[in-house]
């Protein structure tokens, strides 16, 4: 039923707890949360930074602007409305596509102009966002996803989670969505997450609901067979996200539009523990071969170098 | 220092701190540390009674008992309607004086003592003057006396020795002649055996002084004081029963009055007399602990949560639970890993299960969050702001509860109204995030949080209604600064939670 808690710290595995007072408590200043808990300061400043991210459309911060939420969508067929302090996923409504008045989910499910309002009203009221505090909801353009990630996901973006420890890419995985998870990228709402090695971009090993699995479980597509393209711009894009949060425990989400490449989509300043699982490899082990260089003043070239040498 | 050490320092100086008040408290001030502890309190009782002369006002007064080794006066009160009462001291003797101008027909005044055995208690006296009390033996008995005293001489080494022969003497199923003699003529009452035994000891030259005591035994109704004497050794007086001879162990002797002068002196009052009464009475041991040392005034207890009026005595016996539940709160997350709906909701949900007991609780508040989710869901399709939808959940809840109420009354469940004690709040926004973890993570995940928060409610509330446990909170507050220290130790322990011991096991091959 449950494993040998020194096995567990043999294969340096990080916990929950350890995470929260070592490495997000320690490494991740305060102050510099907002930056990554709110999405539209997140994707403000990685416009400053150059840093690619998926277009913003715009914002609605008043109940009163809620009516003219089409002039954001107006010429866009796909979209997604986010709250700006949500977490987890929540309140995440993708739309793929519009028909007449019909707004379409990855699920096939057709929400009408009310639905839409009401999610929106939601989001402005906090129901999404930690504490209940007001929020804001932001409108972006839905992703164009790859052709490289066709069979591996089930109604929905892929992305790739890289933990960046100190600006080091040190565990990466790739999250697919599947029928559990409602499109959503998610690994407790159901989604896959597929460990990728740090040197190759290629997959290692794959889990849902936290137990190994081989085969995508609506597609049956071998998870192995994944490889991740732009691999090193991948790396590259999650190393710079350090430099411009400065936060030493980061989680970058990144996806891979058709046209415009790897995008940030979002980070998150406590990512979970699943990546582990994921890759098969605890994280307590590569954290602490970067805690025990001398010289942590590299370049963000000579970070991406050793991160690949070593992991 | 590292804040590690400094962290591991202070909740150790919490923990020590609280665990040396504990103890203080326990072994200095007699703290029982289960609550079945109990200390007897004696109550002593002196009934002066007499009846009124014509046209006299009264003036009576009575020795007072003094502080004395072993034994605590916790309470002393005259109740007299309407007689003047003071205390005097004469002679290093203390009188209580009752005094009235016109009285009519008999009366009685009461005058009654509270006492606790403390082996540890010294009384701290002044050094008394040793007073002797001399008595003349009567010429009559002198003959008979000589030769008795004589005989015990040549057997006695000192004082002691000698006033416990003598005492056997008289016991004796044959006593000498001239023993007979004395017994039958002078020793006709117990006091004039007391007496007697004075005057003989007298007559040899040893230091003695006689004594008014009482039994410590329970129900004695109307008796007078016994009388006994003290004999003077080396430094120190030694108490003798007049019948059964040295007291080795005087915890069980109460001493009212030391000299032979009179117990009663009444003026302007006939046929005044005094009769005792004493009576066990069972208390809890902290209740003796408290009224002892409120008399020794002991800062500890000048700022405890005794000196509060009761009723809110009774709402920190309460209050002072709370912490508990936050510990049991704090190790389900920390070291179990359970997942909750709110972080303290469970704590409210026991403090509620404590009202109403905990299966009806339980079966309420499932009941409660079920309709409330049905109606939540319908709820969601009117489009409503934040706010006021829960608001709408608010009024639904009173609504439920009001329903179940009448239900059960209706139904002759005794527990009916009980349902009030429900935080109505906190009932809403569970409704409110469990209907929107339902729509976003699916039913599983509600299940999982409501039972999560369920389990961690439930242990909270045993950990909140054990009788030991809220017994040592509210008698001993300062374990709240270990309760403290064992939670900032658990603030910082950054070991696996149990729950990832599961979460991981298909990483160990």
């Amino acid at each position: 039923m449950f494993a040998n808690p020194f096995k567990l710290k043999k294969l340096g595995i990080l916990g929950m707890n350890d995470r929260n007072i070592n490495y997000i408590g320690k490494h991740n200043d305060r102050k510099n949360f907002p930056l990554v808990d709110n999405k539209l300061k997140t994707k403000k400043l990685a416009q400053k930074h150059g840093i690619s991210v998926p277009k913003l459309l715009g914002y609605i911060q008043y109940q009163v602007e809620i009516n003219h939420f089409e002039d954001y969508i107006e010429n866009q067929n796909g979209f997604v409305i986010k709250p700006a302090q949500g977490s987890g996923g929540k309140g995440i409504l993708v739309i793929v596509k519009r028909d007449k008045d019909k707004f379409i989910k990855p699920s096939g499910e057709a929400l009408d102009y009310n639905d839409i309002k009401r999610h929106i009203s939601n989001i402005l009221s906090g129901l999404y966002s930690l504490g209940g505090r007001n929020d804001v909801a932001v409108f972006e353009k839905l992703v164009d996803f790859d052709d490289a990630f066709d069979g591996f996901s089930y109604e929905g973006v892929p992305d790739v989670r890289v933990i960046v420890y100190k600006g080091f890419p040190t565990l990466s995985m790739m999250r697919l969505s599947t029928s559990n998870s409602d499109g959503k990228a998610n690994l407790h709402q159901g989604a896959v997450g597929v460990g990728i090695d740090i040197k190759t971009g290629k997959a290692l090993n794959a889990v849902q609901f936290d137990r190994p699995i081989k085969l995508h479980p609506d597609t049956n597509k071998n998870l192995k067979e994944l490889v991740v393209p732009f691999w090193d711009e991948i790396l590259h894009l999650s190393a710079r996200c350090y430099e411009m949060t400065n936060m030493g425990y980061l989680g970058a989400d990144i996806v891979i539009d058709k046209n415009l490449g790897p995008l940030v989509l979002e980070l998150n300043a406590r990512p979970g523990l699943a990546i582990q699982i994921a890759n098969d490899i605890g994280a307590l082990k590569r954290f602490s071969l970067i805690d025990t260089l001398k010289n942590s003043n590299k370049s963000l070239e000579e970070k991406i170098a050793f991160s690949k040498e070593n992991f | 220092m590292t804040s590690r050490n400094q962290i591991l320092l202070f909740s150790i100086v919490l923990i020590i701190t609280s665990i040396a008040l504990m103890s203080y408290k326990v072994k200095v001030l007699n703290f029982p540390i289960f609550q079945e502890e109990t200390t007897n309190i004696w109550n002593i009782e002196a009934k002066i009674s007499f009846d009124s002369k014509k046209n006299q006002s009264a003036l009576v007064s009575m020795i007072l008992p003094k502080k004395q080794d072993g034994i605590i006066i916790v309470n002393e009160e005259s109740s007299s309607a309407d007689y003047g009462f003071t205390k005097r001291k004469l002679n290093s003797t203390n009188k209580g004086v009752w005094s009235k101008r016109e009285i009519e027909g008999s009366q009685v005044i009461y005058y009654s003592i509270d006492i606790i055995k403390d082996k540890y208690y010294k009384a701290n006296l002044e050094a008394e003057p040793i007073e002797v009390e001399t008595m003349e033996v009567p010429s009559v008995m002198v003959q008979a006396a000589n030769s008795l005293l004589n005989k015990i001489y040549d057997k006695s080494s000192d004082s002691l020795t000698f006033t416990s022969l003598l005492i056997k003497e008289f016991n004796l199923v044959q006593p000498s002649q001239a023993a007979k003699m004395i017994k039958n003529n002078y020793m006709k009452t117990a006091k004039e055996k007391r007496d007697a035994l004075v005057q003989l000891l007298n007559k040899m030259q040893y230091k003695v002084r006689t004594i008014g005591a009482l039994y410590l035994e329970d129900k004695q109704r109307n008796i007078v004081l016994t009388p006994m004497l003290e004999v003077f050794h080396k430094d120190k007086w030694y108490l003798f029963d007049i019948n059964n001879g040295l007291i080795e162990n005087s915890s069980e002797i109460f001493i009212w009055q030391r000299g032979s002068q009179f117990l009663l002196e009444a003026e302007g009052v006939k046929n005044s007399n005094v009769r005792f009464s004493v009576t066990k009475n069972i208390v809890p041991a902290r209740n003796a602990a408290l009224s002892k040392d409120l008399k020794n005034q002991s800062t500890l207890l000048d700022f405890s949560l005794f000196t509060l009026p009761n009723e809110s005595q009774n709402t920190f016996k309460l209050l002072l639970l709370v912490p508990l539940g936050a510990l049991v709160v704090v190790i389900m997350r920390v070291i179990v890993g359970l997942k909750t709906s709110g972080t303290f909701m469970p704590i409210l949900l026991s403090m509620a299960f404590i009202e109403t007991s905990l299966i009806p609780g339980i079966m309420m508040f499932i009941l409660v969050v079920t309709m409330g989710l049905i109606v939540r869901s319908y709820l969601s399709h009117l489009n409503l702001l934040l706010v006021a939808r829960i608001s709408s959940v608010l009024i639904v809840v009173v609504g439920i509860m009001a329903f179940v109420a009448i239900l059960s009354h209706k139904l002759e469940l005794e527990y009916a109204t009980s349902i009030t004690f429900f935080p109505i709040i906190i009932l809403a926004w569970t409704i409110e995030r469990m209907s929107i973890i339902w729509e976003e993570d699916g039913s599983k995940e509600v299940f999982l949080q409501g039972s999560g928060s369920l389990i961690v409610s439930i242990i909270a509330y045993f950990a909140m209604t054990n009788s030991v446990l809220s017994f040592i909170t509210f008698n001993f507050p300062e374990v709240l600064l270990a309760v403290l220290g064992l939670i900032i130790l658990l603030g910082r322990y950054s070991g696996y939670r149990l729950s990832e011991l599961y979460r991981f096991k298909s990483m160990v091959k």
